[in-house]
């Protein structure tokens, strides 16, 4: 697109300043059906870091218009984003005033039927939480991406995923990535799901901070020439705020302007919809991340539940176990929103003791976990270990806390 | 938009509903035969046509009421525009217009219209889609502020209006960076502290292509300068309309009189007052010619 007239700024001129036979990288790339992107097309390892891996997601994902404010650890991730605008990947992009700005303006990119990226972390996310708490409701699909940090006091950039927890009753859909590959994988997979027409909702990859966003770890990627479908503005649950709609004095947006019954009525029905599309986008993460859980030795009678980074050390734990001849569990949780319930309950009816390392202090996970296990399950479910503040969670505090909830638990 | 993309067949038109078929037919939709910059609907003409807002739930006799039919009226292109609002008493008329009303947080108005506008630009490279926001004082200078400084800064292509009542009209009557200093309000128990934040002198420094401040004393002029804001916003930058619409309520302004105080405030320090960039002007000058030219063919 032309330079604005007399304005000195560019804003969608993707090709300013490029030569002449400049081709869009994102113009050089074929559409391909997501299922098979997710599944069939073939992968080169790479050796790459977390916010790398976003980048290659990104590369992959069609994106209209990113839009973020630097903080740590996030930046490595969207100054990448910034050189795939840069080279056409990605047609829109700019560094927004702060957080607030960030978010309120991905929720009007969105409504303007394209698609939307962001991402942030920690104190970011909270900066602008009335922004995203808005998002479901409004209908919008937006991809964010979410490198956990600490937030409260004292301040630290260092891995945390207590913000997890501030979006669990949003309304939200909420991935939890294990490693530089679901860092890769799950923002595919969020876009597609989140663009359902009965979905229609934001989607939010999380990512425990520097444990996979600075550091390498093995990346399996699809061909960069095949990029996911466009955004179809015209396929939503409501329609976009492009004014393509006939005249009619009706605002999209919920219209609760009043306090009065029909205003209550309103706004708990529409919420009631938010929360039932949350469920119904649970077939889509199925079908693209074959299953909401990965299960790990299933008939065990001790199991490790966990998501993030925790799933990494619970493997090797659960691996060194096994050299000791012990059979342990693992049950990964990659959906916290919608969050897989019956599955779960499926994987562990046997089990006899379920632990629950995180890395926060509050133990969200474990209570989401009680919440729907409580009255349904046998098992005893024990909240620990638990870090927080950048701790790493060594193996073999994972197995101290399995010998102990052994003698605890017979 | 729909009139294009989305056509009822004539064999239904007369089962449409009546408000339907006068926004086509007699309203401001559709009807410039394809010249987007000819103004056809005239204010002079009000009660003649069927405007695009015509109800509304705001107190009897409020001034901001008269202003917002006046900016839709302005509008050069409704049926390609969307409007940004926020909380605030301007949204309880605004979210009842038949133009799409995206009504987010509580001044947030000018970073969603950012995203808006941009995303509209990406998906929509041969239509100009215009984005206008029409918001309150308090949602613009104080909660927003930074919101409206950083799109002024970035030039973002689209208007933004204040409905300035001078106070926060919609909690109940606080004061705002727009009140007046001295001015006893909720909040403000012993009279506004600072000044009036000079927000066109802002406007100034931050670039903004357009501004203008006015008070609806003179509906022609509130439709002409709306529409020449969003004429600059479509073409050269960012716009920005400062509008005198008062509180009768708040500031105890009996019904009858709204008028008599919007002009004797207009008189004592609300001029209309029009500030034009260079490029702007020259941008202006060129739409504004052409229908004189035609004449003379
Ligand atoms: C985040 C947030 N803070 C505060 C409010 C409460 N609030 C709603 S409207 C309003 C004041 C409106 O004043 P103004 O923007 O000047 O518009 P007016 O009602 O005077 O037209 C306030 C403080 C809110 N809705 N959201
Ligand atoms: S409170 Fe004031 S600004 Fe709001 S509708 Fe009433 S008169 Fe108008």
């Amino acid at each position: 697109m032309a330079n604005v007239k007399g304005s000195s700024v560019c804003r969608t001129a993707t090709d300013e300043g490029k030569p002449a036979d400049w081709v869009p990288g994102g113009e050089k790339q074929t559409v391909v059906d997501p299922m098979k992107m997710f599944h069939e097309l073939p992968r080169e390892k790479l050796f790459i870091t977390g916010s790398e891996a976003a980048r290659e997601s990104m590369r992959r994902a069609n994106i209209d218009i990113a839009i973020a404010y630097p903080i740590t650890p996030q930046s490595e991730s969207m100054q990448q984003a910034g050189y795939l605008y840069d080279e056409g990947y990605i047609k829109e992009y700019y560094r927004a005033e702060e957080e607030i700005g960030t978010f309120s303006a991905i929720s009007g990119a969105s409504r303007a039927g394209v698609r939307s990226l962001t991402a942030t972390s920690g104190p970011g996310l909270m900066r602008g939480m009335e922004a995203i708490s808005s998002w479901p409701g409004a209908r919008t699909p937006i991809i964010m991406l979410n490198m956990c940090r600490v937030i409260n006091t004292p301040l630290a950039i260092q891995p945390d995923n207590i913000e997890m927890s501030f979006m669990l009753n949003t309304g939200i859909l909420l991935l939890h990535a294990e490693n530089q590959q679901d860092f890769y994988d799950y923002p595919l997979a969020a876009i597609m799901a989140s663009e359902q027409v009965d979905v229609t909702l934001p989607a939010v990859v999380s990512v425990d901070g520097f444990f996979c966003t600075h550091a390498r770890g093995p990346v399996e990627v699809t061909p960069e020439e095949y990029k996911l479908p466009p955004r179809d503005g015209w396929r939503s649950a409501v329609p976009a705020m492009d004014n393509e709609n006939p005249p009619a004095r009706i605002s999209r947006d919920a219209p609760i302007q009043k306090s009065n019954f029909i205003s209550y009525h309103m706004h708990s029905s529409w919420q009631q919809e938010v929360f039932a599309a949350v469920e119904r986008s649970a077939k889509y993460f199925d079908k693209y991340l074959g299953g909401l859980i990965e299960v790990v030795n299933p008939d065990a009678e001790d199991f490790i539940i966990a998501s993030g980074c925790a799933v990494s050390q619970a493997r090797e734990a659960v691996r060194q176990e096994g050299e000791q001849g012990r059979t342990v569990g693992l049950v990964k949780v990659k959906s916290i929103r919608p969050f897989p319930t019956e599955q779960i309950l499926d994987a562990v009816k046997g089990a006899k003791r379920i632990l629950v390392p995180e890395f926060n202090q509050a133990g969200w996970l474990h209570k989401e976990l009680c919440a729907v296990l409580y009255g349904r399950c046998n098992a005893v479910i024990k909240d620990g270990p638990r870090v927080f503040g950048g701790m790493t969670m060594p193996t073999e505090m994972v197995l101290e806390w399995l010998a102990e909830f052994r003698k605890e638990v017979k | 938009m729909s009139l294009e993309t989305l056509r009822p067949s004539p064999a239904f038109a007369d089962v449409l509903p009546i408000e339907y078929r006068d926004l086509v037919e007699h309203g401001p939709y559709n009807n410039r035969g394809g010249d987007q910059s000819k103004q056809t609907i005239k204010v002079t003409d009000m009660g003649k046509f069927k405007e695009v807002i015509e109800e509304h739930p705001m107190c009897a006799g409020c001034a901001m009421t008269l202003f917002i039919r006046l900016v839709y009226i302005g509008m050069p292109n409704p049926e390609h525009t969307i409007v940004v609002g926020t909380a605030g008493c301007g949204r309880l008329a605004i979210s009842q217009a038949s133009v799409p009303f995206i009504y987010g947080n509580y001044g947030d108005t000018n970073a969603v219209a950012s995203g808006l506008k941009r995303g509209l630009e990406v998906r929509f490279p041969d239509q100009k889609k215009d984005v206008v926001v029409m918001a309150g004082d308090g949602g613009l200078i104080d909660i927003g502020f930074q919101g409206l400084m950083h799109s002024w800064f970035r030039k973002e292509n689209f208007t933004t209006i204040m409905l300035d009542n001078e106070v926060y009209g919609n909690t109940g009557g606080q004061e705002s960076g727009m009140t007046n200093q001295g001015k006893v309000l909720k909040m403000a128990p012993r009279g506004k502290f600072g000044e009036k934040v000079d927000a066109l002198g802002l406007a100034k420094v931050a670039g903004v292509d357009y501004i203008a401040r006015l008070a609806p004393t003179n509906p022609a002029r509130v439709a002409r300068t709306v529409r020449r804001a969003i004429m600059v916003a479509r073409e050269v930058g960012h716009s920005y309309i400062q509008a005198y619409t008062s509180c009768n309520i708040e500031y105890s302004i009996p019904t009858p009189d709204v008028m008599k105080d919007a002009f004797e405030i207009e008189k004592e320090r609300y001029g209309f007052e029009e500030i034009i960039s260079p490029a702007a002007k020259a941008y202006l000058d060129e739409v504004e010619k052409k229908p004189k030219k035609k004449k003379s063919d």
